[in-house]
């Protein structure tokens, strides 16, 4: 009976990480579907014994709300415009930074400096750059003449070469302004992560592939596209995938540039994403309308993951 | 394409700081003639690669040059030198079929050396024929075992009428017997094709069996070029005597005494040519004869019985390695609890060598 005494052994093992699992993924996995299906569920009231008829009303109102659709497509237009263009760069750094020796760990580092520093502070710092007025809270909003002090560098740097400050995200700006804003910050912070993937899977690509290459006279651009890019399709196809998931989860990059409100004061249109919608049902403590569209954000990536994978399956190699 | 390397040298600066710098091919001359295989041959470390990476260009020699034909390619990259290179593991891409393998250098042809796309496909079913892989060409190279992928790698290499074809240790990724079966493959191509071939290989075997000229290296520095034949006849001094041949060589330590060769106490061989001194010398396994008369004793140790011939292992003081192997054909009959065995020498298979700078002394 050596065996069930080494499973029950094993399972002792498991345990810490198996209760941990239960208590925060399983449970509230299972407490979140529990409470989209309860028309109208709100914690509060169900704490002071209110019963809720089961039914699917929480999704049906999701998604008949106005701010949801915009909140959906700011999230898509997020992910569609971020993730390529990220993985782009990232994969242009990565072979730039394969190709050099010196000081290619110095510059390794540096790329790798976003990973490791809090969201919302660089996004603050962003908020800082983008700036127009020399008073976030003050200045006239309409006035972008360019005899007004401005702190923010990239204002600064576009009227050094004779351009007219633009107001990106202050009070007035537009939701396209916003959105720059954001996608350019959103860019620069997920490309660390990305070429860290991809300088590793460069540095296993076997360099007789590219002696071969050599001695076969194949161009720069033909070496990119034929063989580099195909031999790290799979980590290619990684960062993509991830990129997609993290994407969808959007969410503190606008809060640190816009602020708690996600939109530019006075601005009509918030640069809302989906968890951005998820937080405000939770504050206005109404978690059944949040657990739907945290289902139906789940399920959206669950789709995107799935069209990813297949293609991805026809894409990449071995 | 004749190839002519011109006192080529590579060196390899050191690493660190205090390091010694290596010299890898140290004044390599040799004129390789046109349509030959020529076998790199050398223990490793000796230089042969590095060689055979400055002739496809990948590598840049320290000073000398290299010529194929009468142009001098010493400065021309590798695609400007129309080398086509085999690489030890293949480097076949594994992302591509084998026809997109062997058509990806015809690609990459630019300007007037274009090619329709017709024209590809014929020469890569052409080359892929020479090569008997065409019914292979749509599979992936991991679906193919080592000798095939070897094949492709060749196929690739050709296709696109090199001036020369390099292989680097083109056979040490295969088993036994497919090792056998592709050397004599690379001879058939080579033959047919005609194109100046040069291969590298540490198995003195292999370099034997099919090069035209063998080049025996050690350390950088070239120890003798030749035909197989007379490399292995008339090795030039003991490293290539001891490289060449399976089994290997046997040395003795011996002394020329008075215009007579001992080994031992035992006087084995008339020199009058040569003065008195310390030497090696060295005799191979099928130089020795069953005598009874014969001047060189040994110590029986054991016979191994291989069919057509018989080896005789036993020992001797006088020996350099622990034991003397010798060959004899199976006619011959040792009686059982023999201990001592007599031999005499053919004189064409022993050599001496001097004791302190090994090289060969003629008789």
């Amino acid at each position: 009976m050596v065996e069930s005494k080494q499973q029950w052994k094993a399972w002792v093992y498991l345990s810490p990480a198996l209760i941990l699992l239960l208590v925060f993924t399983v449970w509230p996995i299972f407490n979140t579907v529990r409470m989209s299906l309860l028309n109208g569920y709100r914690g509060l009231a169900a704490a002071g014994g209110q019963t809720f008829e089961f039914g699917f009303q929480n999704f049906v109102k999701v998604v008949q709300y106005r701010q949801f659709k915009d909140c959906l497509v700011t999230t898509l237009l997020l992910c569609v415009i971020t993730v390529p263009v990220s993985s782009f760069l990232a994969l242009l750094i990565a072979v730039c930074l394969n190709s050099i020796k010196p000081l290619r760990r110095l510059l390794q580092t540096i790329f790798f400096l976003p990973y490791v520093t809090n969201t919302i502070a660089i996004g603050m710092v962003f908020a800082a750059m983008f700036n127009i007025v020399g008073n976030i809270a003050g200045g006239d909003p309409n006035s972008t003449a360019s005899s007004i002090a401005t702190f923010g560098i990239v204002n600064n740097v576009i009227q050094l070469f004779g351009g007219k400050p633009i107001n990106w995200i202050n009070a007035g700006s537009t939701y396209w302004h916003n959105m720059f804003v954001v996608i350019f910050y959103i860019v620069w912070n997920a490309l660390p992560f990305k070429i860290l993937i991809l300088l590793g899977g460069l540095q296993s690509v076997n360099k007789q592939y590219y002696e071969a290459a050599k001695v076969d006279g194949t161009s720069r651009t033909r070496v990119f596209f034929r063989i580099t890019v195909p031999l790290l399709s799979p980590m290619i196809a990684y960062v993509v995938i991830t990129g997609f998931i993290g994407g969808f989860k959007e969410y503190s990059s606008v809060v640190g540039i816009l602020g708690e409100d996600m939109a530019a004061t006075g601005s009509e249109t918030p640069l809302n994403t989906m968890v951005g919608f998820i937080y405000d049902a939770l504050e206005n403590n109404n978690q059944g309308r949040a657990s739907a569209a945290a289902l139906i954000l789940f399920g959206i990536i669950l789709l995107v993951t799935l069209l990813n994978l297949y293609v991805s399956k026809k894409k990449v190699h071995y | 394409m004749e190839v002519v390397l011109q006192n080529l040298t590579k060196i390899f600066p050191s690493r660190n700081k205090n390091g010694s710098e290596v010299v890898a091919v140290n004044n390599f001359d040799f004129t390789i003639p046109d349509g030959k295989l020529i076998g790199l041959l050398g223990p490793s470390g000796c230089g042969k690669s590095t060689t055979l990476y400055m002739l496809s260009g990948l590598q840049k020699p320290t000073s000398g040059k290299i010529f194929f034909g009468s142009d001098d390619v010493t400065e021309l990259t590798p695609e400007n030198r129309g080398v086509g290179l085999v690489f030890q593991n293949y480097a076949l891409y594994p992302h591509m079929t084998v026809k997109q393998n062997i058509l990806f250098p015809l690609q990459n042809l630019k300007g007037e050396d274009k090619l329709s796309k017709e024209e590809m496909i014929k020469r890569a079913y052409d080359v892929a024929a020479l090569v008997q892989i065409d019914d292979l060409m749509d599979r992936k190279p991991s679906e193919l075992s080592g000798g095939q992928q070897q094949r492709v790698a060749i196929a690739r290499a050709l296709v696109k009428m090199p001036r020369i074809l390099l292989l680097d240790e083109p056979l040490s990724n295969l088993d036994a017997r497919l090792r056998l079966q592709t050397r004599e493959e690379i001879k058939r191509i080579q033959r047919e094709t005609l194109i100046t071939t040069v291969f590298v290989t540490h198995d003195q075997e292999e370099a034997m069996s099919i090069s035209d000229y063998i080049v025996v290296m050690k350390k950088g520095v070239v120890q003798q070029i030749g035909a197989p034949q007379d490399v292995y006849d008339s090795p030039i001094n003991l490293f290539v005597a001891k490289f060449l041949g399976t089994p290997p060589i046997n040395v003795f330590e011996g002394e020329v005494k008075d215009g007579a060769l001992y080994i031992g106490e035992e006087k084995v061989l008339d020199t009058p040519n040569v003065e008195n001194k310390k030497v090696f010398v060295g005799i191979r396994p099928e130089g020795f004869i069953l005598d009874p008369n014969g001047p060189l004793s040994c110590n029986l140790n054991n016979i191994e019985v291989m069919g057509r011939d018989v080896s005789i292992v036993s020992s001797n003081t006088a020996s350099v390695n622990p034991i003397v192997r010798s060959i004899v054909d199976a006619d011959n009959k040792i009686a059982e609890g023999t201990e001592k065995v007599f031999f005499s020498i053919k004189p064409n298979k022993i050599f001496i060598f001097d004791h302190e700078t090994e090289e060969r002394i003629m008789l």
